[in-house]
């Protein structure tokens, strides 16, 4: 079955929400807005729904949009999407309907501009993932960054000014950078000394597919009638193989990266994000931890590997004395693991500290979890990659989930301080099961997603070098500590706060939210196979882009023709 | 003499005159306004103002004509070759009519407000139009100056217009000492352009630099002889061009400019002059001195490397919102600047799209102040928008638009104007394989981060802070809404389908002559 514009509806129909709320609603409705938005999140969830019909035997790009934008800079309106984008799309639609459940008691002003903003940062999320156009990505990428500014400093804490700037300011630094890079690589497309290697087969392997590979095919046609480059990301990852490995590739790959970690974020460009959020209101937060820092992450799986494969692979650029011969790779890999044990250890510096907020604690934790997806991209092998993937949904659904339980117990107490609390399991038995169920998938406790997803991408770590596995293992010792600890510190014990003594319990609709995250951990702690079947194909494209010469085990048994 | 010489052979044809219709139209309908001014009663003043708005649209209309008559864009010559009417000046006009319309629909209740509704003030608009429009067709140093000083002649009066304003009168008095000063360094390299090319006339002046330039040395090994003073014109021209675009180091007149100004002549001065003032630059440096590329371009890379960092770290630390926009200004200049060092089609489309977009957005943010200046509040500083999106939010959506189109986001007009400018920078890098290009993007661009900092302080205060500065309504006026509406949805507009402006502004472009014009591929 093939849904026609399926993209372009789930990109914009939040858009189309935010229209309706600003222009029928009036301020004072605001349990109506509560409601339609809500819905309406409900609606873009299940037309995202469609995405499940991806075909994940031929892989590739599917649900292919082309049209004419503005040709004569050679940008056009492209979406496709293969089953990383759709696993990471469904991830956003998901966790939309959640984040603006709950708000409903937590927004006590401005509702109307509130939900509003929310639907528009749906749509650029979305749109980030769909594009199939640089330009069109770029601009999504940029846009995303407004309304969460709005949110944080709208909606947020005490400090919420200094945290909204911060965040805007630090990314869109790494941002412009990239569209520096962009630019080179546009102006690449017309030189036809490089493009003239580009193989018909590394753009059978960046395709995937039939349609996607015609789409290639029409869009350079296009180009060369209107004399302009191209955008195409599947072209510019064709080209990306042609590229010669020197300065300027380096370059480009590290112009990319600034933009890409700081929205990781990687150690050391994460600052920002235990600011925003604290700062922000928690469903800034859910969307902020499960789904912008994807954005990152993402955009090293979709350009980074793929179009810079050969400065990706590196290991051999640079040279300093006392270290001796390093490649970029090795650079990545370092600031990958310094993440995750950094973030490890601010996370349980926050669970001792005297005034340690709970919120800060998970925001340094996804730093580290973050720090894993990194690792398992740059091991470059199908196993690291799959999990590197796989994790990123994964950390959507725990992180996001954690942000929400924060957010719960802050809307009763107001306050997120570790000492506050203690002996909670005794007053809400419901709300310490959940949370352990996800301080648990956290950790990586078997049956539980994480466990999965950290365990492949540390295998294909392993493959690559068992030391640097070791540091992974060494930051998921961390975390299991400061979780427990945590867990501890505030469920266990006599409640020693005579203002925890009167808490009440999740209440229905915090169940409805709550639920449904500890249902998908469980489903991809079980039984992961259905969503690892949307990413192994892309995967091993990646793969193939970034070492032609690896023995690709999905060509000769994949886990697909296993079950078979 | 004149006479005379008419008699034997006629000095011009009517032809000729249709050249400059849009001028004329608005010369004769400036003379109009001041006798209107003197026939009509005060009360009766506004009607000047919406008299000059129809003016500027009849000019628009005859400017159109021009376009439409003349579709294959070829450049008409006239006036013995001081007028030449070719794409660039068609396109320059046309945005010097948009900054003239939006200023003069900006101003009407603003001179109602401050006890200034005279006829004289759009008369000087329009009389500043002309030269405006005169710098972008003129193509002789002697008919290019005279329109510099018109136009010149005209800002320093209506800088100084509310006369009972100190700071008005302050800043008129700035603006015309450094102005002056900078028409002065000006002249002294036409001067010397004129000494060594023997004509006045654009073109003699380029084919003589290229003969100068190309000459074999009189003795083996010396320096072409003419070199030197060709060299000292050259600085002394961009020096004086400098001045008139506000780059560092010869600023220091626009913040206060600025800041003294009645806030509707900031506007146009800030949008309309500075792009004549660009006309100029182009007009000299492409067609004339074009052939010293290698001269110039690397000194105009490093005068918009430093203005782009003073504008923007200037801006940082100011409370007053025209002072602000005045550095911003200062800045913008700077990239606009980038264009010219990329000099291909890049960044002349770039240089083009940005100056439109850049008057759009520009008018459109003094526009919003104007109408936070009501009787008593001067309404000027950054503070005063605080808690503008509770009062009035389609205003605040509008300034926060033109903010974050001043910055660059993209969505918006300034962000395709900016991806041309630097686009036009990588282009070059590659073509002349110099890396100082490369650099001098990423310069550029890391400061655009440096200016959402100030800009979003405006969105800011309007949006995060809810306690409304004071209570009292807006100075709304139909003219007002209707330019910043029109101004909004033009900087969306071109954010989001620019295709139409790329292509007209990639073809009039085409027209200009200029040496390392590379095709837009």
């Amino acid at each position: 079955m093939n849904i026609p514009h399926l993209l372009s509806i789930i990109t914009w129909l939040p858009t189309i929400g935010a229209v309706i709320i600003l222009a029928l609603f009036k301020k004072d409705q605001a349990s109506a807005i509560k409601k339609f938005a809500t819905a309406w999140f409900g609606l873009a969830f299940v037309a995202s729904l469609g995405l499940l019909w991806y075909d994940r035997t031929t892989g590739g790009m599917q649900m292919l949009e082309d049209h004419q934008w503005i040709p004569l800079i050679g940008a056009r309106y492209q979406m496709g999407a293969d089953g990383v984008s759709v696993l990471l799309i469904l991830l956003t639609t998901f966790l939309g309907v959640l984040a603006a459940l709950s708000s409903w008691n937590y927004i006590q002003k401005r509702e109307k501009e509130y939900y509003a903003l929310l639907l528009f940062l749906q749509t650029a999320v979305v749109g980030v993932f769909a594009s199939m156009d640089l330009f069109l990505f770029f601009l999504f990428f940029e846009v995303s960054l407004v309304p969460m500014y709005f949110l944080i400093g709208i909606w947020g804490g005490e400090n919420r000014l200094y945290a909204a700037i911060k965040f805007f300011l630090y990314t869109l630094a790494g941002s412009v950078v990239m569209l520096l890079g962009i630019l080179k690589l546009y102006f690449l497309t017309q030189d036809t000394t490089i493009t003239a290697k580009i193989g018909q087969a590394t753009l059978n392997v960046v395709a995937g597919n039939q349609a996607a590979r015609n789409l290639i095919t029409t869009t350079l046609q296009e180009a060369t009638k209107n004399g302009t480059g191209t955008f195409n990301i599947m072209y510019l990852q064709a080209l990306g193989s042609a590229l010669p490995m020197g300065t300027m590739q380096i370059l480009l790959f590290f112009a990319f990266a600034l933009g890409f970690a700081i929205k990781v974020p990687m150690w050391p460009f994460h600052t920002w994000l235990p600011d925003a959020h604290v700062e922000a209101p928690t469903a800034g937060s859910v969307i902020l931890a499960g789904i912008l820092l994807k954005l990152g992450t993402y955009g090293f799986f979709r350009f980074n590997l793929p179009m810079f494969p050969k400065a990706s692979a590196d290991e051999i650029a640079f040279r300093l004395p006392l270290i001796g011969v390093f490649g970029v790779r090795h650079v990545m890999i370092t600031l990958a693991s310094i993440s995750i044990i950094y973030g490890a250890l601010a996370a349980m510096y926050f669970v001792v500290k005297r005034d340690g907020d709970v919120k800060k604690l998970v925001a340094y934790s996804s730093v580290s979890s973050m720090g894993i997806v990194m690792l398992g991209l740059f091991a470059l092998n199908p196993n690291g990659i799959n999990g590197a993937v796989l994790h990123m949904v994964n950390h959507g659904i725990y992180s996001g989930a954690l942000f929400l339980l924060v957010g719960i117990i802050y809307e009763r107490r107001h306050t997120r301080k570790v000492s506050e609390f203690g002996g909670l399991s005794h007053v809400m038995p419901g709300y310490a099961a959940v949370f352990l169920a996800m301080a648990m998938t956290a950790i990586g406790l078997p049956l539980l997603c994480v466990f999965i997803s950290e365990f492949l991408a540390l295998r294909g770590v392993f493959e690559y070098k068992p030391s640097w596995a070791a540091w992974g293992a060494l930051g998921i010792i961390l975390n299991a500590g400061y979780m427990l600890w945590l867990y501890q510190r505030m469920f266990f014990g006599t409640i020693d706060n005579p203002k925890n003594e009167k808490l009440t319990d999740l209440s229905g609709r915090e169940w409805a939210y709550m639920l449904p995250l500890v249902i998908m951990s469980l489903w991809i702690g079980v039984y992961a196979t259905p969503f690892l079947r949307f990413i192994q194909q892309p995967t091993n494209a990646v793969v193939q882009q970034v070492r032609p010469d690896y023995p690709l085990p999905g060509r000769t048994q994949t886990p697909e023709r296993a079950e078979r | 003499m004149f006479l005379l010489q008419a008699n034997t052979t006629a000095l011009f044809s009517v032809g000729e005159l249709q050249l400059l219709a849009p001028e004329l139209i608005l010369t004769v309908c400036a003379c109009a306004v001041l006798v209107m001014e003197v026939v009509l009663p005060y009360k009766r003043g506004k009607l000047t103002g919406y008299f000059s708005l129809i003016a500027v649209a009849l000019a628009g209309a005859s400017l159109f004509a021009q376009w439409y008559a003349n579709s294959y864009l070829l450049p008409l010559t006239g006036f013995y070759g001081m007028v030449r009417i070719d794409g660039f000046a068609i396109i320059f006009k046309a945005i010097f009519l948009i900054a003239a319309a939006l200023s003069i629909a900006v101003s009407l209740r603003y001179l109602d407000i401050e006890g200034e509704q005279r006829g004289e003030f759009y008369a000087l608009v329009l009389f500043a139009t002309v030269g405006m429009m005169m710098l972008a067709c003129g193509y002789d140093l002697i008919a290019l100056y005279i329109s510099l000083e018109l136009m010149a002649l005209t800002f320093y009066v209506l800088v100084a217009f509310t006369k009972r304003e100190r700071r008005s009168n302050e800043a008129g008095m700035k603006y015309f000492l450094l102005g002056a000063f900078s028409s002065g360094i000006l002249l002294y390299g036409m001067s010397l352009l004129f000494g060594v090319a023997g004509s006045t006339n654009l073109g003699d002046i380029a084919h003589k630099i290229n003969e100068v330039l190309n000459a074999p040395p009189m003795l083996e090994g010396a320096p072409t002889p003419l070199r030197p003073m060709l060299l000292l014109g050259m600085i002394a021209l961009a020096a004086g061009l400098f001045f008139k675009i506000a780059a560092v180091p010869f600023h220091m007149w626009a913040p206060d400019a600025y800041e003294g100004a009645p806030t509707p002549v900031t506007a146009f001065l800030s949008t309309g002059s500075k792009a004549a003032s660009f006309a100029l630059y182009m007009r000299i440096f492409i067609e004339a001195l074009g052939g010293m590329r290698a001269d110039w371009a690397p000194q105009l890379g490093l005068v918009a490397a430093i203005t782009i960092l003073v504008g923007n770290w200037a801006a940082v630390t100011q409370t007053n919102a025209k002072r602000l926009l005045a550095y911003s200004s200062i800045s913008n200049a700077g990239y606009l600047l980038l264009g010219l060092v990329a000099g291909n089609t890049y960044g002349y489309v770039g240089i083009i799209l940005y100056l439109l977009v850049y008057t759009l957005m520009n008018v459109g943010a003094f526009g919003v102040i104007i109408a936070l200046h009501r009787r008593g509040i001067v309404g000027d500083r950054v503070d005063d928008m605080t808690g503008l999106a509770q009062k009035a939010p389609g205003m605040a959506a509008m300034m926060a638009i033109f903010m974050l189109s001043l910055g660059g986001l993209p969505l918006t007009g300034g962000f395709i104007g900016k991806y041309f400018l630097f686009g036009g920078l990588l282009q070059r890098g590659a073509t002349e394989q110099k890396n100082w290009y490369y650099w001098l993007a990423v310069w550029a661009i890391l400061n655009t981060v440096v200016s959402f900092y100030y800009y979003l302080r405006f969105v800011y205060a309007m949006y995060f802070r809810e306690q409304p500065a004071d209570n009292r309504p807006l100075a709304l006026s139909p003219a007002l809404n209707t330019a910043l509406v029109v101004a909004c949805i033009g900087v969306v507009f071109i954010g989001i389908y620019p295709q139409p402006f790329i292509h007209a502004a990639q073809a009039l472009i085409g027209a200009l002559a200029a040496s390392g014009v590379v095709a837009l591929r």
